[in-house]
């Protein structure tokens, strides 16, 4: 197995894009990321995404963007484990040139969410669940991490304003952010004090419905940013099943592979962008994660440890919350946001001296996790 | 003409189940002004309740109380004038629902108000002829009252279920005889792709409720050789207050008789339901030895009056499952437009 | 949903029918090739509890397609009395009434309908215990 090293970068603003077509913002960011990375050729496509079959109608994403792309004769394929769909596909990308087999691939992870309706997006988001038996009872995304956060609450004697500040945080991060969807600050008072969304979770805990896209380009020479680590490891698909609910196994068993193979240990972190797609997944993250006891991640991110300035920078450009989730797309955003960290280009959103930087991205109920870890070359 | 069995048919299990929900009709009157009813309020089914959900809630409580093996239930008829589907059989998704399926016959039963005692006359056939072990007939409705219309007041919703089987020591009362009373009367209707009901107004009442209650009732009773006073209990249709306590005063029954089974002023006419639930209420309460007289109307019209008597298996089997009281004491007040939202009275 | 989707899961949907691992003994829902906790793959089928306690619980104020007409309602993580765990909506129960330990039994509802002309869906749903008065 040969080194990975990420040798360009691109993202598109997160927003409600109504004159662009999912092809328009995936070749958006992939020419970008193709110009500034300067490779002679692409050997493989991989594009990230879940909700083009039920929003758009559209399968077959692989041999779409590539034809968008004029790359022809080349593999290329859509990478799919619902909201992880970023992450997994950044994986996969990792393997195949690690393995020797090809050079230089082009990841780009492609979301439009503002397409459908409300209702629909729910439904389609409800598709990373089981159908016949999770989704059919009628609960949302939203309202399954309701059910943990409660759980939380009871156990760990966690106090609402406590699990909040992680969004109020995000927010602080998010300003001066130039692809942020929501660069602007909001309080915790706010956030609480917003309606409930699925009680006890608020609507501003709760990750925005927004289209985007990231591209990155892997390849075996070129880069000053390394992929030290990238795994992928799925859990008990039924929250019913899970031996305790409020442990993400899938985000323990890859991040300590993770870890493992990159030779370092969650101290060695310098930044994390979290899976905060609604407040308490961000916290169990940050615990299964190994940065803190679990229990403890409530407390730990409202005494402000999490800021940029802090012991652990959390969600550096405003993470899902602010930053936004266009959910297949999120993972590769994350792993982009990182790069531009590692490499000084982060702006007025700069963490100083970053030398290793994790990326968290989870699908569904954290049914699978992927870890990215990178390292500044 | 009196039917009745060939070899003696009881009752082993029965059950009730009434949804939550009660409408004050002080609150109909705010909204549409005037009621002269003395029923209180009315049982409204949630939004995801229907005829099905409610026939199933019947028979599994029946289930519980009979103690027997759902398997051996050989025929399941539901009475309703809320189906669902108007193709497609309440019976098949309760059989299945109670674990009966494939090994059963099962269908749907109309008649108006008197869908459920028509159930009960085909189960009794079934049992007695030797065709079918256990028969279950459940009568229940989520009838729709139309706004402003004077019986918006008492149509409500609700079921029982009762199984049948040959009378032995564990059956909870047996059969004397039943009798039917049936002409061509429309005194109230639904034509096929109406929502609402029509009727008659006070064409409902002598030439048609009373007519035929006193018909089957007397009928009965001729052929039996019994008279007021051999029966302790009597349950007719109750699609109001006073039509029941009047037909009770022109047969011959005394208020006491007719208590207990008499649940509208709580709940409503659950129209299919109302006979049946009438006579779970009295099963709620009778003793060994009661005699107690049933008498259904159904609109179209027709009424099934029936002879039951009270056997000492009720002590044991009575307990087992919930009375009716639990349904009528387990309430939850919602307004007219909570109401109409739950009756999809409001199109999204 | 299509009919046949539907109807395949009819029988664990109305009657709560699970399976029964023969080798740990773990109560298996939804039904599976092989228990999803020690691997065995003989499993009797068997029927659920019937009653459990909430373990935790929330609102859908805002439901996916399909579910409008129902919304806003309860869902909870239920731990059956027969160890079992399961999700469901909870009914006949105001939210403000909800808390974790309530007990519940299963009940039979609508769950939802395809428009006006397709099928409609049953499943379990579960409501606070009905007791004698």
């Amino acid at each position: 197995m040969r080194p990975v090293y990420i040798a360009g970068v691109a993202l598109t603003p997160i927003g409600e894009h109504w004159e662009l077509s999912l092809r328009d913002l995936a070749c958006e960011a992939a020419l970008k990321a193709l110009e500034k990375a300067e490779v002679e050729r692409i050997d493989a496509l991989y594009v990230a995404n879940m909700g083009a079959a039920p929003l758009q109608s559209q399968l077959h994403l692989g041999a779409l963007m590539a034809d968008a792309l004029g790359l022809y004769g080349l593999p290329a394929m859509r990478v799919e484990a619902a909201q992880a769909s970023g992450g997994v596909a950044v994986h996969e990308a990792h393997l195949a040139v690690a393995s020797g087999l090809y050079d230089s691939i082009l990841v780009v992870g492609v979301e439009k969410m503002s397409d459908a309706l409300p209702q629909e997006v729910r439904s389609a988001l409800a598709m990373a669940e089981d159908q016949e038996y999770t989704a059919y009872t009628g609960v949302t995304d939203v309202g399954l991490c309701a059910l943990l956060h409660r759980l939380y609450m009871e156990r760990y004697e966690a106090k609402p304003e406590e699990i909040a500040a992680l969004a109020a945080i995000s927010h602080e991060h998010a300003v001066g952010c130039p692809h942020a969807q929501y660069p602007f600050r909001v309080s915790v008072e706010r956030i609480l004090s917003s309606p409930m969304e699925a009680d006890p979770i608020h609507m501003l805990e709760c990750s925005g419905i927004g289209d985007g896209a990231a591209a990155l380009v892997l390849t075996a020479d070129r880069g000053d940013v390394e992929i030290a680590a990238s795994t992928v490891a799925v859990d008990h698909f039924f929250l019913t099943e899970r031996g305790d609910p409020l442990i993400l196994e899938a985000v323990r068993a890859a991040s300590r592979r993770a870890y493992e193979r990159a030779g370092i240990s969650p101290r060695d972190v310098d930044l994390v962008e979290l899976h905060d797609s609604t407040t308490i997944m961000g916290i169990l993250s940050l615990e299964d994660l190994g940065f803190v006891e679990k229990g403890f991640g409530a407390r730990y991110v409202s005494e402000g440890n999490v800021r940029r300035g802090g012991e652990l920078p959390v969600n550096t450009f405003g993470g899902l919350k602010a930053r936004g989730n266009p959910v297949g797309a999120t993972g590769v955003y994350q792993v982009a946001e990182i790069a531009l960290q590692l490499l000084g280009e982060a702006g007025r959103c700069q963490v100083e001296d970053a030398e290793v930087g994790l990326a968290e991205n989870l699908g569904g109920i954290a049914s699978t996790a992927s870890i990215t870890i990178l390292r500044r070359r | 003409m009196v039917l009745k069995t060939s070899r003696p048919v009881g009752i082993i299990g029965y059950g009730a189940y009434i949804p939550m929900n009660r409408l004050k009709t002080s609150e109909i009157s705010r909204v549409w002004g005037g009621c002269t009813e003395p029923i209180e309020e009315k049982a409204v089914a949630s939004i995801d309740e229907d005829a099905v959900t409610i026939a199933v809630e019947c028979a599994r409580y029946a289930i519980k109380r009979a103690k027997i093996d759902p398997r051996e239930i050989g025929a399941i008829y539901v009475g309703t004038e809320s189906k669902p589907y108007a193709v497609k059989p309440c019976g098949t998704i309760v059989a299945e629902a109670i674990g009966a399926t494939p090994h059963v016959t099962a269908a749907d039963y109309e008649f108006a108000c008197k869908a459920g005692t028509e159930a009960f006359q085909a189960c009794i056939g079934l049992v007695s002829s030797g065709m079918v072990k256990y028969a279950m007939a459940i009568g229940a409705d989520t009838a729709q009252g139309r706004p402003a219309d004077p019986l918006e007041y008492t149509v409500a919703c609700g079921g029982a279920a009762f199984i049948f089987t040959l009378k032995s020591e564990r059956t909870l009362a047996y059969l004397e005889g039943s009798y039917s009373y049936v002409t061509d009367t429309p005194d109230f209707w639904r034509r096929g792709l109406e929502m609402y009901p029509r009727h008659g107004n006070r064409f409902t009442g002598e030439p048609a409720y009373f007519r035929h209650i006193i018909g089957a009732a007397k009928g009965l009773m001729a052929e039996l050789g019994h008279g007021p006073e051999d029966f302790r209990y009597a349950v007719f249709h109750q699609p109001n207050v006073k039509f029941p306590v009047k037909v009770a005063k022109r047969l011959g029954f005394s208020m006491d008789a007719i208590k207990p089974g008499l649940i509208v002023p709580y709940v409503g006419n659950t129209y299919a339901g109302s006979t049946p639930i009438g006579l779970a209420a009295t099963l709620d309460v009778a003793e060994p030895g009661d005699r107690i007289l049933v008498v259904s109307y159904g609109s179209g019209a027709g009424s099934d009056a029936f002879s039951f008597v009270v056997q000492d298996a009720i002590m044991e089997g009575r307990p087992r499952d919930l009375p009716v009281s639990a349904f009528i004491a387990r309430r939850r007040y919602i307004d007219y437009s909570l109401y109409s939202r739950m009756r999809g009275k409001i199109h999204l | 949903m299509s009919a046949p989707r539907y109807w395949r899961e009819i029988k664990y949907r109305y009657r709560l029918m699970g399976e029964l691992c023969t080798e740990c003994g773990a109560i298996v829902f939804p039904r599976r090739s092989l228990c999803p906790h020690c691997g065995c793959r003989e499993l009797e089928e068997c029927k659920l509890s019937e009653t459990g306690t909430v373990l935790s619980w929330t609102v859908i104020q805002h439901p996916p397609k399909g579910y409008e007409k129902y919304a806003p309602y309860v869902i909870a993580l239920i731990k059956l009395d027969d160890g079992a765990q399961i999700l469901s909506q909870v009914v006949d129960v105001e939210p403000e009434e909800m808390r974790v330990g309530l007990r519940v039994e299963a009940t039979f509802r609508r769950v939802r309908e395809d428009g006006s002309s397709g099928i409609i869906e049953y499943g379990y749903k579960f409501r606070p215990i009905i007791e004698e008065p």
